[in-house]
């Protein structure tokens, strides 16, 4: 039997009873193999349950691409794809970093092991900064889910917002400053185990800074080239809103004239768009009533006219980031990543645990069990992100 | 490799050392074409496929799934039981996507009104508010 002996001392004869196992062996299991093959079934399962979990909302996505496919051509434009691409980076590379964890682990390269998870960790970290960086752009800018989407075109960047990313970061910069504290704590009492375990958590933690730094030197490089490509793209947002004032004035002051020159739908449809928006124009009201009367006086064959493209388009336009259904496109995006996020907050715990756990050496080539599951817990999270960032950064 | 040779011993013929680690050329090789394919995936979002956009980006990254599970989650060592249970939830997430998505297309216009046919209720408060400002 290979199976590693509780302490030299204890001598190697055969397996005989019950408590000659090591201490990593639970009672229940007769051999290392046999507790890692069930731990390993076990997570596999586990991972089953959340391809389930996570398929939920990839069905919500496609619905909803599937009904309106030029709200999420529109609203993805306002993702910025530099941030997401570098995320990617970071979780693949992180990937890398796990996985040669397992093979330290399995080898029992304990430094080895600590680095890794440390630098897997980190990357959680600068993944998780950089998120904070889109999200509190966003917030700021009222891109929120349907409910509390309040996105302006005429005004994107509102000055008047909480402060969204302080909001964000305070939590980790608690963290930061407990394990600093915790740092500088187990360096002066001498506590060598501890002060091992705070000196790769401080660099983990000051990560998320990092991340941050770097989102904010991406977003703000994209900013301008962002806009400035929303207003010179003629099927652009900014665009729609012009059009929208425009037909606004026009329906106020000539509704009966734009009624009778055809495309009544559309305008119908632009009306009501308006007042969907603005419930107070008053003028729009009384052009929607002498639409309504114009139907009414001429009945349904004098509708078609020579093809009014004018009002055709910016109903389209308009149609794209108005609160409802831009906001469900935001409310399918903060769900989809969010829900990712909290997977990582918790395989960033789970890793802490494991940071642990290597810096006190528990594992060896018998038993390495946690460092895999775990592993395979962060390599599906980094599956995920793989579908999550085409579908929703990148459509064009 | 200490392991390495205890695990080559004269105990391989009671119990095998079950640990397979994976060599760090792979590991880099594998992540090298992650990023490869990555920075495909955005480079192709810049060109117009059209309709076919959405199955080349699912295509892509359903090779990185694959590069992923295979060498990173250890799927080709691992035992084939753990790899059918995985895959086989793909199957479920296909039924699910599939039926629901039917479902949803031939009944959507029934649970989504068009705009048009809000019009009495959007309308109404509005004109109310005017009747109610003289």
């Amino acid at each position: 039997m290979s199976t590693i002996e509780a302490s030299p001392e204890v001598g190697h004869d055969e397996h005989g009873h019950d408590h000659d196992h090591p201490p990593f062996l639970a009672h229940h299991f007769d051999t290392p193999e046999q507790q890692f093959d069930s731990g390993k079934l076990g997570i596999w399962l586990f991972l089953v349950t959340e391809v389930l979990f996570f398929s939920g909302m990839f069905c919500a996505y496609a619905i909803f691409r599937a009904l309106r496919p030029e709200v999420f051509e529109g609203c993805s434009q306002f993702l910025n794809t530099k941030l997401g691409a570098i995320n990617t980076g970071v979780l693949l590379f992180s990937s890398l970093t796990m996985a040669w964890a397992v093979r330290c682990s399995q080898l029992e390269q304990h430094k080895g092991l600590v680095g890794t998870l440390a630098a897997t960790l980190s990357c959680a970290m600068i993944f998780l900064g950089v998120k904070a960086i889109e999200y509190s752009h966003k917030f700021g800018m009222g891109l929120l889910p349907a409910g509390l989407f309040f996105y302006d075109p005429s005004n994107p960047h509102p000055t008047d917002h909480p402060p969204y990313l302080l909001y964000i970061c305070a939590p980790f910069a608690l963290a930061l400053v407990g394990v600093l504290i915790w740092l500088v704590v187990s360096a002066a009492s001498g506590n060598k185990f501890q002060f091992a375990v705070a000196k790769p958590l401080s660099v983990v933690c000051l990560c998320f800074f990092v991340g941050v730094g770097l989102g904010t030197v991406l977003e703000s490089g994209e900013d301008s080239a962002d806009h400035v490509d929303v207003h010179a793209d003629p099927n652009g947002l900014a665009t729609a809103s012009v059009m929208l004032e425009a037909e606004k004035s026009a329906e106020a002051e000539a509704a009966p004239a734009i009624a009778a020159s055809g495309a009544m739908v559309p305008v119908e449809e632009s009306v009501l768009e308006i007042l969907a928006t603005d419930p107070t124009n008053v003028g729009v009201v009384s052009g929607l009533n002498a639409l309504e009367q114009q139907t009414a006086a001429a009945g349904t064959s004098t509708v078609t006219g020579d093809g009014e493209i004018l009002g055709a388009v910016t109903t389209t336009e308009v149609d794209v980031m108005t609160p409802t259904t831009a906001g469900v496109f935001f409310s399918i995006y903060y769900c989809m990543t969010g829900i990712h996020a909290i997977h990582i907050l918790a395989g960033i715990g789970v890793l802490v645990w494991l940071l642990v756990r290597a810096v006190r050496k528990d594992f060896n080539r018998q038993y390495f069990g946690p460092v895999d599951y775990v592993g395979l817990y962060w390599h599906l999270v980094d599956l995920i992100w793989i579908y999550l960032f085409p579908l929703l950064y990148l459509i064009r | 490799m200490s392991a390495h040779a205890h695990s080559e011993d004269g105990h391989s013929a009671d119990g095998h050392d079950f640990a397979h680690p994976m060599s760090v050329q792979t590991l880099l090789a594998v992540f090298f074409a992650l990023t490869v394919l990555t920075v495909i995936t955005v480079a192709q979002a810049s060109f117009d496929f059209g309709a076919f956009e959405v199955a080349t980006v699912m295509f892509i990254a359903t090779i990185k799934a694959v590069l992923v599970m295979a060498f990173f989650m250890h799927m080709l060592a691992d035992k084939p039981f753990n790899a059918i249970i995985f895959i086989g939830s793909f199957v479920f997430v296909g039924l699910f996507v599939i039926f629901t998505l039917g479902d949803s297309m031939m009944t959507s216009h029934s649970f989504e009104p068009r705009v048009v046919e809000l019009a009495p209720a959007v309308a109404e408060p509005t004109i109310t508010t005017v009747d109610g400002a003289p």
